[in-house]
């Protein structure tokens, strides 16, 4: 089977060391956790994993499951590329001077859709939200500006169906008996 | 285990009603309201306090020293093994931690149900490299079920009484809960109630009838349906509908080394052992049924032998508690998730009555081959030369079956497992996917104190009794009255046999210089006797087992003796070999 780009999401209890527990399952396997990032999800007190994977789809599924099984973990599930909606957020950090030649990086954040976020005496930092290609190729034309300082976030992503695990997630915890 | 228990959480007036004890009593006294009689375990500093609590709890918990951590930890699987219930184990921090990382491991890949209990340093001290500090929480995460720090005293009622109920409940399993000194010192409002829920778990997964349905239909349409059985029958306690399942369709059935027990060892159905010292027939007949039923197995590679030559041309039901074992190494065709009991009694309504004689009999043939090519010359030898089958043999007569077998790792564990008799569940017990050599003695140790009305044989190597002997002297202190068979070869027998067959006889570090095991037990002060020649066999088996105390028998067997049949690694099941 071939390897392909997956998002795997879990929805948790927000419990220390649960992180920890769930990079376990891939790092047995010696999978490469591309990114992975916690935050809230739309249901309160309840956390939301999502990890970027490139792996096989039978893999994912091993490892979904294995997640799963965390006492911890309410539900998990994978989706492959066309089936989320994906973003990933970049900083770049460049010199103020190396605007001043003309307008150039002005033009060059205007047509990637960036943003500068601040502009200092020293340093300027551009903001630009997307898929990994899109912030690459704006890394990759601003290489010629110097950049001093470059960041990426994990993957965050929505899937594409209506309602998602997070329904699943809402009519689990609605069956509680409080 | 599956069977969640019911509800005991009475919302009635008095419950709210607290009182204020410190930390270490609370961890006493719940201890005693989960109904824990016996806790194995080790002290030190930093589970001081719990033990100072334990001295005034003697009556309702009898706290076993063992000599080493590994020990007791051994000790508190053998006793989960054998009585059904939550072992409990306690040691220090660091080291005491530590020493007891392979037991729970064990426990993880055998699914035992442990509440380990660990001891740390003072939470402020957390983080700082403290005097016998260490990540037991990061060093314990990837062979828990679940496992947690406290660090004030108030969470202790919350955080132990998860522990009993993931511990038990569903695929049971070992869990660890890390208690600073501060929280055992310092005081809470104490009120205990005991977990039946958590909202994120489901320990049994709902069954789906549909599935039932499917298999039935699948199971009555087949020509030469087989039977693999593991522990789950027996952790879900459904040994009974295990056996009215195959009685009724007529299926042979075959076991892993953990399933071993749950079914009777004569019983007509049961076609022996699977794996790669397992018995001719259940191997090679695996690439020949059409429909497998795997009942509460996990598909183990010692099992399975190479998975793109295993049972592919056979539809493949799997009976299974945990979701994460569908698929993970053999396709199902048709996963009924559940309790085995309950999906059991649930499949027998749909099944039809059958019987496969001729397929039944393509296992008898196999038998008989077996038989001529191994099992006569192990179990009667030709030569002067002592076998452990022979051993084993003589150990049935006396016992009838109705022993509990404990074994170590090796050559000793596979012929014991091979021979042993059996007529009751819940009798074999052995470290079967770690592997770990070294769990024999004590987890004899903690079965007889599990079930002191029943005969314990404990088989152990020479190699793997080394590791640890030390607790003899548990054996000694609590009157245990385990029996250890040790079958002296004065090898590390089954790497010998490994470097016989696939490294040419190259030996390389499997010779053993032994010490006097004689003077090693009498130091013990456990009777003990040595047999050399095969006269003096029989007659020292019989006061072997006959005895009403610990035991130890030394039985010197042939040096290079090999276990036959084997599937050598790598190879699919179908290439067992006879010799
Ligand atoms: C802790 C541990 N270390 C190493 C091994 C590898 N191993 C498996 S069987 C075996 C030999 C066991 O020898 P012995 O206890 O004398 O038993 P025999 O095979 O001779 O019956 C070894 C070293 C193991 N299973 N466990």
């Amino acid at each position: 089977m071939e390897q392909q780009e997956f998002t795997i999401t879990a929805y948790t209890e927000n419990h220390v060391g649960l992180l920890h527990r769930i990079t376990i399952i891939f790092t047995k396997r010696k999978i490469n956790i591309e990114s992975l990032t916690t935050s809230e999800s739309e249901t309160e007190g309840i956390h939301r994993f999502t990890i970027a994977v490139t792996e096989t789809e039978e893999t994912v599924q091993k490892v979904v499951k294995q997640i799963e099984k965390q006492v911890e973990v309410l539900k998990a599930g994978y989706y492959k590329k066309k089936e989320v909606v994906q973003q990933e957020l970049a900083l770049y950090k460049l010199r103020t001077d190396s605007l001043t030649n003309g307008l150039e990086v002005e033009r060059i954040v205007r047509e990637h859709g960036a943003r500068f976020l601040t502009i200092e005496k020293e340093f300027v930092v551009i903001e630009k939200a997307g898929y990994k290609r899109e912030t690459k190729a704006l890394f990759d034309e601003l290489k010629t500006y110097d950049i001093i300082e470059f960041v990426r976030s994990g993957r965050i992503a929505v899937s594409r169906e209506q309602y998602g695990l997070g329904r699943q997630v809402a009519e689990l915890l609605a069956t509680e008996v409080v | 285990m599956g069977t969640v228990e019911a509800p005991t959480k009475k919302k009635s007036d008095n419950s709210t009603k607290t009182e204020r004890i410190s930390g270490s009593e609370a961890v006493a006294r719940i201890l005693a309201e989960e109904g824990v009689e016996i806790a194995f375990g080790y002290p030190g500093g930093a589970i001081m306090p719990v033990y100072d609590a334990l001295y005034d709890h003697q009556d309702e918990i009898q706290h076993v020293l063992a000599r080493h951590e590994q020990g007791a930890i051994h000790a508190a699987q053998g006793y989960a093994r054998a009585s059904g219930k939550v072992g409990v184990c306690l040691a220090t921090s660091g080291p005491g931690a530590t020493n007891l990382i392979t037991g729970i491991a064990d426990a993880q890949i055998d699914s035992t149900p442990l509440v380990c209990i660990t001891g740390q340093v003072a939470s402020s001290l957390l983080g700082s490299d403290a005097f016998q500090e260490c990540d037991v929480i990061g060093i314990s995460m990837p062979v828990t079920k679940w496992n947690y720090q406290v660090t004030r005293a108030e969470e202790i009622p919350e955080a132990l009484a998860k522990a009993f109920y993931i511990a038990r409940s569903g695929r049971p399993g070992p869990v660890l809960v890390d208690i600073t000194k501060d929280a055992q010192f310092d005081q809470l409002d104490f009120r205990y109630d005991k977990c039946t829920h958590l909202r994120s778990y489901v320990p049994v997964p709902k069954l789906d009838h549909s599935k039932v349905k499917e298999a039935a239909e699948l199971i009555n349409n087949a020509k030469r349906p087989y039977v693999l059985f593991g522990q789950g029958v027996i952790l879900a306690n459904a040994e009974d509908e295990f056996k009215q399942f195959i009685e009724k369709t007529g299926i042979p059935s075959a076991w892993t080394i953990m399933g071993l027990s749950a079914l009777d060892t004569d019983h007509p159905l049961n076609v022996g052992m699977l794996g790669m010292h397992g018995n001719y027939g259940p191997n090679l007949l695996t690439n020949e049924c059409d429909v497998l039923i795997a009942i509460g197995m996990r598909f183990d590679d010692r099992v399975t032998g190479n998975l793109s030559k295993y049972a592919k041309q056979a539809k493949v039901i799997h009976l299974e508690i945990d979701p994460a074992e569908i698929d993970k190494n053999v396709k199902t065709e048709v996963a009924v998730l559940g309790d085995a009991k309950e999906s059991l009694t649930e499949l027998i309504k749909h099944v039809k009555p059958n019987s496969h004689d001729e397929w039944l009999q393509k296992f008898r043939d196999c038998d008989k081959l077996e038989h001529e090519k191994v099992i006569q010359e192990e179990l009667n030898p030709t030569s002067d030369i002592l076998s452990m089958g022979e051993v084993i043999k003589l150990i049935n007569k006396y016992t009838n079956g109705d022993a509990i077998l404990v074994t170590d790792v090796g050559q000793h564990q596979m012929v014991a497992c091979r021979y042993t008799k059996f007529n009751k569940s819940k009798s074999n017990i052995t470290s079967g996917g770690l592997g770990t050599m070294g769990f024999g003695l004590p987890a004899a140790l903690g079965a007889a104190l599990g079930e002191p009305d029943r005969k314990v044989i404990c088989v152990v190597g020479d190699g793997g009794f080394q590791m640890t002997l030390q607790e003899l002297a548990t054996i000694y202190q609590t009157q245990a009255k385990v029996k250890v068979l040790l079958l002296n070869n004065e090898f590390l027998g089954m790497v010998r046999q490994w470097q016989q067959l696939f490294f040419e006889k190259r030996y390389s570090s499997t010779e053993l210089i032994n010490p006097d095991f004689q003077t090693i037990a009498k130091g013990f002060y456990i009777p003990t006797n040595k047999v050399t020649e095969r006269r003096n066999l029989e007659e020292a088996i019989k006061e072997f087992v006959e005895s009403d105390s610990a035991y130890f028998l030394e039985v010197m067997v042939g040096k290079e003796n090999n276990v036959f049949p084997m599937v050598p690694s790598g190879s699919g099941v179908a290439e067992i070999r006879l010799e």
